[in-house]
């Protein structure tokens, strides 16, 4: 087929799929953060709250976009320009599975293939701050500015440490092109412990993958380290004064980094699509076994539901043989060089996400001090100290 | 097309840069400075250096001018007032100008070695051949650059520190 078609079929694909993600991020973060609280969460909209993102997205575009009186107003339109753009380009190097051949046609879910694709997602995420620091400044509201300030010093110190996190699986497997760093992790130590880079041969990188995940963390202004939006202090911080699909584009830029960096931490870390044990054991079973199990479990619920809501009656049977049918799939010989390994990037990085959301149910804020301390007498050194025994180790190990 | 992208970013960093002068607010000019770091990322990698161009983009778009913004913001730096036109100003100025950018010109391709012609994507300067020339070939320079920046921190904190 034609290249340019494919990857034009294919940039639709992500885009749509990556907006659909972030839309529902939202949904499930609600979700998992109300059954964390012991609260039911979103219900009106749709069954469980399933549309919700829909209503949420009509309500931000019907809303007026306002701009301040007093604000910069092409600043004030750039920045969550910029937010958004830089934070949905960054996917693009992000490789979901191996490449297969389906239908006489050669290719790989994930768009490029750059030979510096993880200096390429550092350069996004640097620039990423932009967005924050001169939305906050061009609102002209001291607790936007602020926001923005605090944003922008904690982005550039929280860099570093994961940088050097980023740096040491790189020096076991010697490359910065994310497709050739997921297919070194491959295989198995004593044919059941996975090759990833947590568990690499001459030093295990599971320091290296909680300081990128804390940095992570930090970088994408998420709890425990959301000072740049701490509403009990700055209202809503620099995205004070933003209404309207503006505001949205700041939202989305916020889950579209979230995913994305989730998304780099499985490359880096946990070995990309493959799976958690050998095949030999099973692991393409189980997509099928877990598909098969929900849609089993909504239909039982179906016939006996602890509390009858009115659409539940329907919408989970519905539901269920949804997932029942879908369980099948994966065992269709064409499809399962594409299916298996997606799944499994998408259940890790899926995974990750969750301790993301997990994470902000769980932990207070940091103090701004107690930040910026962590960060550079603690983070910053740690990691410099898992760099230089990587770097020892595989200096040694030749 | 590698000539109609290189007329395209070269374009915008002239713009940029002649922005950078003429705004007289200074978050403009520090926009536009990134402006310029951005398109001379993409005539890096016209050229090759896919490497050169990632870090352009980290260290100097992504971190120094990230510190530029921050100190603008800091210090709230409200824009210059513009001073009032004068004719004979810039009929005296213009002329002199030209004049330098002339000379300039006329010195710089005179005494300038003669080189080749600069061609698209001539450079193999990927991340491996960077590291080794750093780390062979310029490696004193590479150290003498790095305690430079360190002496100059220390410049920096002891200017910073009311009292030691």
């Amino acid at each position: 087929m034609n290249f340019y078609l494919l990857t034009l079929i294919k940039m639709a694909l992500t885009a749509l799929v990556l907006l659909t993600c972030c839309a529902y991020a939202v949904w499930v973060e609600r979700k998992v953060l109300a059954h964390i609280q012991l609260r039911p969460g979103p219900y009106r909209v749709g069954p469980h709250g399933l549309l919700q993102p829909l209503a949420d997205l009509i309500k931000l575009l019907t809303k007026e976009g306002i701009v301040p009186s007093y604000a910069n107003p092409f600043f004030y339109l750039l920045a969550p320009f910029l937010a958004v753009a830089l934070a949905l380009t960054a996917i693009v190097v992000i490789p979901f599975t191996p490449e297969f051949e389906l239908f006489g046609v050669r290719t790989a879910i994930g768009l490029t293939d750059l030979n510096i694709g993880i200096l390429f997602l550092l350069a996004l995420s640097s620039l990423g701050v932009y967005g924050i620091a001169i939305g906050g400044w061009a609102s002209n509201n001291k607790y936007s500015l602020m926001g923005s300030l605090r944003s922008s010093a904690q982005m550039v110190s929280y860099e570093l440490p994961l940088a050097m996190a980023i740096v040491s699986p790189l020096l076991l497997v010697n490359t910065l092109n994310l497709r050739e760093i997921v297919e070194l992790q491959n295989g198995f130590h004593f044919g059941l412990l996975p090759k990833w880079n947590v568990f690499a041969s001459p030093v295990p990188q599971a320091l290296g993958f909680v300081i990128f995940l804390i940095a992570a963390f930090a970088e994408t202004n998420r709890v425990p380290f959301d000072l740049p939006e701490a509403e009990s202090e700055l209202v809503a911080g620099f995205h004070t004064e933003y209404s309207s699909m503006m505001f949205a584009s700041f939202f989305m830029a916020e889950y579209a980094n979230i995913i994305t960096i989730c998304c780099v931490a499985t490359v880096l870390f946990l070995g990309g699509w493959h799976p958690l044990w050998p095949a030999e054991y099973g692991s393409d079973l189980v997509p099928v076994v877990l598909l098969a199990a929900a849609g089993l479990m909504l239909l039982f619920h179906a016939a006996q539901a602890a509390r009858r809501r009115k659409w539940d009656r329907f919408t989970f049977p519905v539901f269920g043989v949804l997932l029942l049918g879908l369980a099948p799939v994966f065992l269709i010989p064409v499809l399962k060089p594409v299916l298996i390994p997606f799944f499994w990037f998408v259940a890790k990085a899926g995974f990750l996400v969750f301790v993301f959301i997990w994470i902000r149910g769980t932990l207070p804020r940091y103090r701004y001090d107690q930040l910026m301390r962590f960060a550079w007498t603690f983070l910053f050194p740690l990691s410099l100290a898992n760099l230089l025994v990587t770097g020892l180790v595989v200096a040694l190990a030749g | 097309m590698d000539v109609l992208l290189f007329l395209i970013f070269a374009a915008i960093a002239v713009g940029c840069a002649l922005n950078l002068v003429l705004q007289t607010h200074p978050i403009s000019s520090a926009l536009s400075l990134i402006g310029v770091m951005g398109s001379l990322a993409v005539l890096y990698l016209l050229l090759g250096g896919e490497f050169l161009a990632a870090v352009q983009l980290i260290v100097y778009a992504g971190a120094i001018m990230v510190l530029f913004v921050f100190v603008i913001m800091l210090l709230n730096a409200g824009g210059e007032k513009k001073p009032s036109k004068k004719v004979l100003r810039t009929a005296v100025a213009l002329p002199l100008l030209f004049t330098l950018a002339g000379v300039a010109a006329y010195v710089l391709a005179s005494q300038a070695p003669r080189t080749e012609t600069v061609k698209f994507g001539a450079y193999v300067a990927g991340p491996y051949e960077v590291g080794k020339a750093l780390f062979t070939t310029w490696l004193l320079p590479f150290e003498v650059t790095s305690i430079l920046i360190l002496i100059a921190i220390l410049g920096a904190v002891v200017l910073a520190r009311k009292e030691i």
